[in-house]
């Protein structure tokens, strides 16, 4: 089943090599990673989609709360949480495909970002389901680059990961 | 005060009560040595080879309660510390190791001795450091000896490149330490403590599976207390030995892969098992599924978390430190008006007792060939099971765990997860210098003991009379076990040719060595040996190359289904 994992971590070099490499030593799956430091520049947040069986999702928890640079984690999909990815999509957009792939964007609440004469560059936010269906949506033809954050997440409400 | 950084690093060493430094030096670690050199209290053995220094080191801790310190200088010190360090990693021990890096400025220029010293050690130690500034090496050795000793002791490496180590910073040893992200938890959940106590009560087939986790945590008092108010059958994981006394009637052996038959036999019968810092390895539950096809009720105890359930899902999980999770375990177990159920447990004992009969450590002893058991039985006559026993990895090993019958923990010292063939000469040498009266024996084999032999020249320079008990079948018997029992006995490359002549080659070094070839003569040359207190005697031992350790658990296999020496 797919996880997402978010946890806070010392903001050292080094860190993020000591959880990527938990996850290849133990050969653990993971789908997508993103890390930035947090409000408080000592520490980052990391999000990672993972899957596996319940037993190796709990070993991914206990193994990352065991790194000594972690300081804590949170499997969001345990509660309510909300998840939210940025696609950056270059297309090519020339002649009648500039106005459908302009109304594309907006049907999926996307932004043209960037144009040039044969090209826009159209920003989306969105569950990856959502970013997935867009690149359905539109001619696969003229999809010419995208660029994909993986999901952010975080807890609904009064579920807070911190310190 | 300014200090230099390597000075610092020294005075850290102090400041720690690091007795001894097991190391070797080179163009990255010129500073720090030089500081060494200006000082009397912290003593450096010079070894022979990177990775000989971390087992001494290890050694040292295992023999002790202490960490254990190394010091190796960048590249290949560092690479050929690597294997001392996990070791060390799959067994637990605390150690800190030091290590040069190339100038902060040479760093990823492929400079002269450079490898990413974080970066290869990463996997196998507990934490690692790069420190890049001298002002933060204080603070960084606080915490590297606290984490190595802490929760579920390991190896942690610092790297200290050479610039940082000629740089001056102000120098004050932190009095604590605090990491925000490490909080290990010592006490066990008190309500879980009290569900276990009730679950061991209202047991019928109780069984105690006991391992490394009693001898890292000095529990052995409390864990025979607690197996003798149980009335319980207690086991011990290759890494558990000395952890229960093998002297008392409870214990039933040494479990797993070539454990004694009543021992997996009750891991595989009992109904409520309690295991006290031990994992559930490949090597002690053999085949998961098997070991689940029987229902039974498990208490797990275990400092670390991810431990727990890992292999084999329990019923009751204690997290803690083992000594105070037991402490718990008896206290609750003493203040209850319950007793065990003695009706269940005689029948239960007579059901261990059939087990027992079936005698299956017995081996047909021999006039004409030494039989490596009887060379390990006789060293336990002669040195009255009182000698730290250091051992290398493959049959001489297992032979050493079932027929050395220990009585106290940190007596038995080998490479239990990583299974380090070279490990024991040097493991002795720490264990040596860390009880310097004592009696100490390397068990090995002609394979294992080439695999880090030149340490012979450092046990002469620091005059450790180490017994070597080389069990020499001229066969990396193991694997030559294995090619017997499932691989059509094809010896593949599996027999020791062109062998030195080990007598010579002990002299060589300076020492005393004795050729041993009849049965008869085997206990006079282990008397003659012990003897010599004074001397390093080598004792080459010319034993039934065709021998087998049994009984044996076929890798994948469950726990009773065993081959025993009379099935064959």
């Amino acid at each position: 089943m797919r996880h997402i994992i978010s946890l806070l971590m010392e903001n050292e070099s080094g860190a993020l090599s000591r959880v990527s490499g938990l996850f290849s030593a133990r050969a653990y799956n993971i789908e997508s990673l993103n890390v930035a430091p947090t409000e408080d520049p000592t520490m980052s947040r990391m999000t990672i989609v993972t899957s596996g069986s319940d037993d190796v999702i709990e070993q991914i928890n206990k193994q990352l709360n065991k790194l000594v640079d972690v300081v804590t984690v949170m499997d969001l999909t345990d509660g309510d949480h909300i998840e939210r990815e940025l696609m950056l999509v270059k297309v090519r957009a020339v002649g009648n495909d500039r106005e459908e792939l302009k109304r594309m964007a907006d049907i999926f609440r996307g932004r043209v970002i960037d144009v040039s004469d044969n090209t826009y560059t159209i920003e989306l936010t969105g569950t990856e389901l959502k970013l997935d269906r867009f690149l359905q949506a539109i001619d696969h033809a003229l999809i010419l680059e995208t660029v994909r954050t993986g999901a952010s997440g975080i807890g609904r409400g009064d579920r807070i990961l911190k310190l | 005060m300014e200090l230099t950084g390597a000075e610092i690093t020294i005075r850290c060493l102090q400041e720690e009560g690091v007795e001894y430094v097991f190391g070797y030096p080179g163009g990255a670690v010129l500073f720090i040595y030089d500081e060494l050199f200006k000082q009397e209290q912290v003593k450096h053995v010079l070894v022979r080879h990177e990775q000989a220094a971390v087992h001494a080191a290890d050694g040292y801790a295992r023999s002790t309660d202490k960490v254990g310190v190394a010091l190796v200088t960048s590249g290949p010190g560092v690479t050929n510390a690597v294997t001392g360090i996990a070791t060390a990693y799959l067994d637990s021990i605390p150690l800190v190791v030091i290590s040069g890096q190339v100038p902060t400025s040479f760093i990823g220029e492929d400079a002269f001795q450079e490898v990413d010293a974080v970066g290869i050690t990463r996997p196998c130690v507990k934490h690692n450091f790069l420190v890049k500034d001298p002002k933060d090496i204080a603070s960084t050795l606080k915490k590297a000896f606290y984490l190595a000793k802490s929760g579920r002791p390991g190896p942690v490496l610092v790297d200290i490149p050479k610039d940082v180590s000629n740089q001056k910073a102000e120098f004050s040893y932190p009095a604590t330490v605090n990491i925000r992200s490490y909080n290990p938890q010592v006490q066990g959940d008190i309500g879980q403590i009290k569900r276990a106590v009730q679950m061991l009560l209202e047991a019928k087939r109780p069984m105690v599976y006991a391992g490394g986790g009693v001898i890292l945590s000095d529990a052995a008092k409390q864990l025979t207390e607690l197996v003798h108010l149980l009335g319980a059958p207690c086991t011990n994981t290759l890494m558990g030995l000395g952890g229960f006394p093998a002297s008392d009637k409870q214990f039933v052996g040494m479990l797993g892969m070539h454990g004694t038959y009543e021992a997996n036999m009750g891991m595989q019968n009992c109904d409520v098992l309690l295991a006290v810092g031990a994992r559930f390895d490949d090597r002690v539950i053999g085949n998961v599924s098997h070991f689940n096809s029987v229902p039974r009720k498990i208490i797990h105890i275990d400092i670390d978390p991810a431990s727990i359930s890992k292999r084999v899902k329990v019923d009751v999980s204690i997290v803690g430190d083992v000594a105070h999770v037991v402490s718990g375990l008896l206290e609750v177990l003493k203040s209850s008006k319950q007793k065990p159920d003695a009706t269940a447990q005689k029948d239960w004992w007579k059901q261990i007792a059939e087990w027992r009969s079936a005698n299956s450590l017995s081996y047909k002893n021999s006039s004409e060939l030494i039989k490596p058991q009887y060379v390990i039985e006789t060293l336990h006559k002669i040195t009255h099971g009182d000698a730290f026993v250091t051992s290398d990895v493959g049959q001489h090993q297992m032979w050493a765990a079932q027929y050395y019958k220990f009585d106290q923990p940190r007596r038995w010292i080998n490479s239990g997860g990583l299974g380090t063939m070279g490990f024991g000469l040097p493991a002795a040498m720490g264990v040596q210098l860390a009880h310097p009266g004592a009696t100490v024996a390397c068990v090995t084999g002609e394979g294992s003991i080439q695999m880090n032999i030149q340490e012979l020249s450092t046990c002469k320079q620091y005059d450790l009379p180490i017994k070597v008990i080389a069990l020499n079948n001229r066969y990396l018997g193991m694997v030559r076990q294995w090619q017997e029992f499932f691989h059509g006995n094809r010896y593949s490359h599996s027999y020791m040719d062109a062998l030195p002549d080990f007598v010579k080659l002990a002299e060589a070094y300076g020492h005393v060595g004795i050729l041993v070839e009849k049965p008869s003569d085997v206990e006079g040359a282990l008397q003659e040996a012990f003897a010599r207190k004074d001397k390093l005697v080598f004792l080459d031992f010319r034993t039934d190359s065709t021998e087998n350790v049994y009984p044996m658990v076929p890798g994948g296999k469950g726990l009773s289904e065993v081959i025993l020496a009379e099935d064959l």
